[in-house]
């Protein structure tokens, strides 16, 4: 149901409106609730998309729609329909075709505090007789009008329309305030965000009186399913982030705490820097944070040690980072911090964790941000993931909902096991010898890998030159694509052949495989090489680093012996007569 | 663009709004023939037609229409 998130797919919404409530319909554990809308324009469109949007959220909703512009005459003198109906929330829908009188040109400071006053009373009355359902209302405040005759005036002199709108809009958020159970949805701020020569169509207004375009109604629609799913407590309270090239741009581990991307020194870092304000704003308004990310966690910590970064280590209520599945690292932040893993929204910049999560543990939210950071306060914002009914009383409702929440089957299929996940990946690799068309790649590669690194031995362009066209080294390196697309040139090995023996000078990849069985491909593509070689055994280091621990037992797992171990340093050595091929997930082309 | 294929279209459109992935309509199909092509429908019908062909109908012009085949006809003039 991406097309119900943002960015929404407006056309296919209105289009395929019927098969997507059915659709929708097939949920289980929805909630029933009671909608009662009260329009001052046609709303037959927008109770159809309504429906649509409170299914996403888990409600279903029974509607009870006023007669054509007769909000008022319904909430004042009531009728039998709408007391039996008994409603859970009443939408007022209301917009500047409903303002009964501007200011006229001559009319005094006194006239026009007068007409204000008026329209205001008629709302007050309206709030105050639907009190007595003692439920929720939404009320829309004012869009401006398209045209407005004293130009850009209009906004200041007290004759303009769009100043009165404005004085009317500041009465409403003032008795919202005040009035228990009043929410205003701001149609003010949606008309803008779409902007108001698409939030209005005259020729519909003048056919089928629909106060707003339709293309607009989609947009209300998941506007109003926000403060919804705000009021019977359904929004999120976690935020849990990845970091390297979420937080900050870089990989911590590779590029070390002085190379990463924060601040405000480029506009990659600027960049970054935003989001993480975003995301403090968040935090400072109650949201809960986490990190889940791969990465050892000193390297992460680190990250948030650098002067610039807005967000700081003791921001996050939860802090995991570790080299395990983030499917299962998500499961461990909702139970540290003790909610249901549907309170959590996931942000991570890459599609394959993304996907993971997702899969695994279909109740977390995770939106399909893309890579670029510049999209990911819209994913987050945009949604309302976090809608507040108000600051303090945020979580009035929430108790309940927990609840509900723990009966949710998953709706999903899931995958039983890491290996079907890494099988649904689809994937692909070219494991060959070295060419020179790659030469820049490795060389550049070799200097900045510092995590899946076993020598951490840095060559220049001459040196991985040489080798490339000498016969004394066995050289390889590794590309891998999946399903999502290729990941580039992500793994090297150079292997110097003496006595019989092949003796691994370098052995690394990049971070952004991991977990892919991607070193297991290189293993076999090695092992088959030394053989064609006639070598026999395979000598393989380990040479401790600050950064490269998560592949201090590496040979171990690849069913090596170990020879000797000097501190933490050590060699290991393998014989490959009776090798068997380990890579059973990736399809391998090679030379 | 044909007159078929732009029939066509608008099937696809009819079958989505109407929520019918059979329904076959043909150029003297009018809102007799469709029990839910009420007034708010055919809102709906024009507002997805437009989207899909880029075009935009004057006010009026759409209460003209008896059928179908009329629809297609003055989408063909539009689309000139």
């Amino acid at each position: 149901m991406q097309h119900l998130e943002h960015p929404l797919d407006v056309n296919k919404i209105l289009r395929k409106k019927k098969s997507i409530k059915k659709y929708l319909l097939l949920q289980d554990d929805l909630i029933e609730k009671n909608i009662a809308i009260l329009g001052g324009s046609t709303t037959s469109e927008l109770k159809n998309i309504l429906e649509i949007f409170l299914l996403k959220n888990g409600i279903k909703p029974k509607f009870y729609e006023s007669e054509y512009n007769k909000y008022y005459e319904d909430a004042l003198f009531g009728s039998d329909e709408l007391d039996k109906f008994n409603p859970d929330i009443i939408y007022i829908h209301t917009t500047n075709q409903n303002i009964i009188k501007y200011p006229e040109s001559k009319d005094t400071s006194e006239d026009v505090a007068m007409l204000l006053s008026n329209e205001m009373q008629r709302y007050k009355s309206i709030w105050n007789s639907l009190s007595k359902f003692d439920c929720a209302i939404i009320q829309n405040n004012f869009d401006y009008t398209k045209d407005r005759s004293l130009g850009n005036l209009d906004c200041y002199d007290i004759h303009g329309k769009t100043y009165f709108i404005n004085k009317l809009n500041d009465e409403f958020s003032l008795n919202a305030r005040k009035i228990k159970n009043l929410y205003i949805n701001d149609i003010n701020y949606l008309s803008s965000y779409i902007g108001l020569r698409y939030w209005f169509d005259p020729s519909l207004w003048y056919q089928a009186k629909y106060a707003i375009s339709m293309e607009s109604i989609p947009e209300l629609a998941f506007n109003i399913g926000k403060i919804t799913s705000s009021i019977f407590g359904k929004s999120k309270k976690c935020l849990v982030l990845d970091l390297d090239n979420t937080c900050w741009g870089g990989v911590i581990g590779d590029d070390g705490l002085d190379r990463i991307h924060i601040g405000t020194e480029t506009a990659i870092s600027e960049s970054y820097t935003a989001f993480q304000k975003y995301v403090k704003e968040l935090k400072n308004r109650g949201v809960t944070l986490a990190v889940c990310s791969k990465n050892d966690f000193e390297n992460a910590k680190e990250g948030f040690s650098h002067p610039e970064s807005i967000l700081k280590f003791d921001d996050f209520t939860s802090f995991k980072a570790n080299w395990n599945p983030k499917n299962h690292n998500i499961l461990d932040i909702a139970k540290s911090i003790n909610i249901g893993v549907d309170s959590l929204v996931f942000i991570d910049d890459n599609p394959v964790e993304r996907d993971i999560v997702l899969s695994q543990v279909p109740s977390v939210s995770v939106p399909d941000v893309g890579s670029d950071v510049v999209e990911f306060i819209a994913h987050i914002d945009r949604n309302g993931y976090f809608e507040p009914i108000s600051i303090a009383d945020d979580d009035i409702n929430r108790n309940q909902y927990y609840k509900d929440n723990k009966k949710r089957a998953n709706k999903q299929a899931t995958f039983k096991s890491y290996d079907e996940f890494l099988v649904s990946l689809d994937m692909t690799a070219e494991i060959k010898s070295f060419s020179s068309v790659y030469l820049d790649r490795i060389t550049q590669l070799t200097n900045k890998t510092n995590q899946f690194n076993l020598t951490t031995k840095r060559y220049t362009t001459g040196e991985i030159d040489t080798i490339t066209l000498s016969d004394e080294y066995i050289k390889v390196y590794g590309k891998l694509t999946d399903k999502y697309g290729s990941n580039g040139l992500i793994a090297i090995s150079i292997g110097r052949i003496e006595n019989r023996a092949c003796h691994i000078d370098l052995w690394l990849m990049s971070c952004r495989v991991l977990k892919r069985d991607m070193e297991f491909a290189m293993l076999d593509e090695l092992v088959s090489k030394c053989k064609d070689q006639d070598v026999s055994e395979i000598i393989g280091y380990y040479y401790k680093s600050s950064k490269n621990s998560m592949v201090s037992d590496l040979y171990e797992k690849f069913g090596f012996n170990l020879l000797e171990r000097n501190d933490e340093d050590s060699v290991w050595k393998l014989d490959i007569t009776n090798y068997e091929i380990k890579n059973k997930f990736i399809g391998v082309k090679n030379d | 663009m044909t007159r078929k294929e732009l029939f066509d279209g608008v099937q696809d459109i009819f079958r989505d709004i109407f929520d019918e992935d059979d329904m076959v309509i043909e150029d003297k199909t009018s809102s007799d023939d469709i029990e839910d092509w009420d007034s708010l429908n055919h809102i709906n019908l024009v507002s997805a037609i437009e989207k899909e062909f880029e075009i935009r109908f004057a006010l009026g012009e759409l209460m003209a229409l008896k059928d179908v085949g009329a629809m297609i006809d003055l989408m063909i003039e539009k689309l000139k």
